[in-house]
């Protein structure tokens, strides 16, 4: 898909301007993050459970080639078929392959991210094959031919009247005066067309949330039922995922479940967790007669053993972007590309480049509250500021404010020259400000005083409070 | 070299490692071989009969219903009572697994039951649970010759029948049963763990039941408390 990290800045400007959007993320605020809360309440044992989940992950990751190979063998022995993509291209080509092998004219999909990473829709489209999103926020906004804005709700960004106005443009053949106030009613259209494509599909593509070494199990997490009836009513079920899916056991991949639906939509459990072990069984009535697995590298095995390995452990669960200020101001499509909120601002770069995406790693207020609730404890703000500095010595940073930063530097370096400017600096404001004790305009500041005031500094600098003992 | 060589090349050296390194091949047998438990929250480690309780409440929480009989016997009976209250027609379809082939259909003579998967037109379906998790109100059913995956997500009504003997404190617990059963073979092709029936909050974050599988999932636990039962998880 399209880069547009970028115009971050323009996006954001737009973002904050949109009245519509605005409304739809304050249901961001609003229901994930007391929803999260309420579930981890009821579970004594979640701080311990995040540890756990912590150290399987670090443990997979630093055996990932092992787990791998062992991974890939029970495929096998189950009947199934390991693709290995080292990049997107080869993704999007071993799918179309095997789509092209099974003659496919409909293919339907259940929510993945990678799919999203590697842009395999318009790849299957242009080979002709119509390609139908399953999950109901996936298949609204790909009516609307938009990217996901959330890694679990990618339609969080609109309201229900656009999603009327999408069904009555692209649901023709059904009556102009039927009833869709409600959101009821759009869920019930939305699974009777939908009902069809299952049963029309000839293929059927889901993600993974894990694919488990022990069993050579894939298993998806889902609450609609979707990525189901796409894998088990086509002939081929096709799985796409990154190399870091790899669980151990039956019984890791269980300690991680505990901590995902309750990160992610504040569920105790999400209501179908599915494992699928290769292709259906001599006698079995029904399920797919082949079963694929495309591994998908795509920057990973590069991420191992840097400062960035951390982010590996990612469950994609949102709750980082629930969380993140950021995030409820300028929603996810902002971002540019696949991945939004604080976890998209840490692996976009690492995927499209820091050139490209060194925007992202700077929005941010550095509160920490994406850390403190991520599941899999990444520190998520350190790594913004590995960004930062990596983006900083490879002087991508743009002139005014590696001016800024060398002035203050310089400065920094020499106390008491610092100690004088900053003192005089505050005087001049305060005397600027008079009474009321706010700036409405100040030079080089009109970014800021544009939409507030400026307060001006009050009592002595902190230094001169220092040195004077007043230390409360 | 193909793309496989090449990733895990690409991991290896990322890692610093070396694939024959037999340290590092041990800790990966082991784990698999052991696969130990981790932490399991305690609400789920209690005797047997509150174990299905606590599943009857959890199942509840997440919008399914729940009836419990005394046997087996009593189920076919049980099923046409949920249809009448429901208003539904009294005919359902399910797999030809040989404990729901065992009940007694006959004491139901207006009942209509088909067996075979779903082609997508049956309004009701009954599936047999392999296990049923009390943690979180879960069930677990596996695919196979006489169990249709297709039961499960194609009909509007989704009734499953759970023999309270079957429930446990926690997933791990199944997990060692689901070993036992397949005799560390490979797994069934399907193992669908069910909690509560579908829904979508993708609009506005509205939970709205009936996404697109089952709008209704109503749970039959045969017999109560079973002392003994294979609820505990060691």
């Amino acid at each position: 898909m399209e880069i547009r990290s970028p115009d971050f800045a323009k996006n954001s400007s737009r973002a904050l301007h949109d009245a519509q959007l605005q409304r739809a993320l304050g249901n961001v605020k609003l229901g994930f993050i007391a929803k999260r809360r309420k579930a981890i309440d009821k579970l004594p044992e979640f701080e311990r459970l995040r540890d756990e989940a912590r150290a399987i992950k670090e443990h997979t990751l630093k055996h990932l080639d092992l787990y791998l190979e062992a991974y890939e063998k029970k495929v096998l022995e189950a009947g199934g078929h390991v693709h290995w993509a080292a990049d997107a291209r080869d993704a999007r080509r071993i799918i179309l392959d095997i789509c092209r092998e099974a003659d496919a004219k409909t293919v339907t999909k259940g929510k993945s991210m990678i799919a999203e990473e590697v842009a395999l829709n318009p790849h299957l489209e242009q080979a002709g094959i119509d390609v139908v999103e399953t999950d109901l926020g996936e298949y609204i906004i790909q009516l609307r031919n938009e990217p996901p804005s959330h890694i679990i709700a990618p339609a969080v960004h609109l309201n229900k009247e656009q999603v009327e106005a999408d069904f009555r443009r692209c649901h023709t053949g059904l009556p102009d005066g039927r009833d869709l106030d409600e959101p009821v009613q759009l869920l019930g259209e939305a699974r009777a067309v939908l009902r069809q494509k299952y049963l029309d599909a000839d293929v059927g593509i889901t993600g993974a949330n894990f694919l488990v070494a022990e069993t050579g199990s894939s298993i998806i997490v889902t609450n609609e039922g979707n990525g189901d009836l796409t894998q088990i009513l086509p002939k081929v079920h096709i799985v796409i995922a990154s190399l870091e899916k790899i669980t151990p056991t039956l019984e890791d991949a269980s300690q991680i479940l505990r901590v995902l639906a309750r990160s992610a939509t504040g569920q105790e459990f999400s209501v179908y967790t599915t494992l699928s072990t290769g292709p259906k069984r001599p006698g079995d009535p029904d399920g797919p007669g082949d079963y694929h697995v495309v591994l998908l590298d795509n920057g990973r095995s590069a991420m191992l053993g840097t400062p960035f390995e951390d982010m590996l452990r990612c469950i994609r669960c949102g709750a980082c972007m629930n969380h993140c200020p950021v995030y409820h101001s300028v929603g996810g499509h902002a971002y540019g590309w696949v991945y939004g909120g604080p976890m998209g601002a840490v692996l976009t770069p690492t995927l499209i480049g820091i050139d490209k995406a060194g925007h992202l790693p700077n929005a941010s207020t550095f509160c920490g509250r994406c850390e403190a609730v991520c599941p899999m404890r990444i520190p998520l703000p350190k790594m913004m500021r590995h960004w930062r500095e990596r983006e900083f010595e490879r002087h991508l940073t743009p002139v005014v404010q590696r001016a800024g930063l060398g002035a203050w530097a310089f400065f920094a370096r020499r106390p008491r020259l610092y100690h004088a400017l900053t003192s005089m600096s505050a005087a001049v404001l305060r005397a600027m400000a008079g009474r009321k004790g706010r700036l409405a305009r100040l030079a080089l500041a009109r970014g800021w005083t544009r939409f507030r005031d400026l307060p001006a500094p009050q009592g002595r600098t902190f230094q001169a409070q220092w040195q004077s003992g007043k230390r409360a | 070299m193909s793309a496989r060589d090449q990733i895990l090349h690409a991991v290896r050296r990322s890692l610093n490692a070396h694939g024959a390194d037999s340290a590092r091949r041990k800790a990966v047998a082991h784990r698999l071989a052991r696969h130990p438990a981790g932490t399991i929250p305690e609400r789920g480690q209690v005797p047997h009969r509150d174990q299905v309780a606590l599943f009857r409440a959890m199942a509840k929480e997440v919008q399914a219903s729940v009836d419990v009989v005394e046997s087996t016997d009593d189920v076919p009976a049980a099923i046409a009572d949920y249809l009448r209250a429901q208003n539904l027609p009294q005919s359902l379809r399910r797999g030809g697994d040989e404990r729901l082939a065992a009940l007694p259909w006959d004491t139901q003579k207006t009942l209509e039951v088909t067996t075979g998967a779903s082609a997508g037109d049956d309004l009701v379906a009954l599936s047999r649970a392999f296990g049923g998790v009390a943690e979180t109100g879960t069930l677990v059913l596996l695919s196979g010759p006489d169990n249709p995956s297709t039961l499960n997500f194609l009909p509007e009504v989704h009734i499953v029948m759970i023999e309270a003997d079957d429930i446990a404190g926690d997933y791990e617990a199944v997990w060692n049963r689901l070993r036992e059963h397949t005799k560390g073979g490979v797994l069934p092709r399907t193992v669908n763990m069910i909690t509560g029936p579908s829904r979508s909050g993708d609009i506005e974050q509205t939970i709205l039941l009936g996404a697109h599988g089952p709008k209704q999932l109503h749970i039959i636990v045969v017999g109560t408390n079973r002392p003994g039962g294979k609820g505990s998880r060691r």
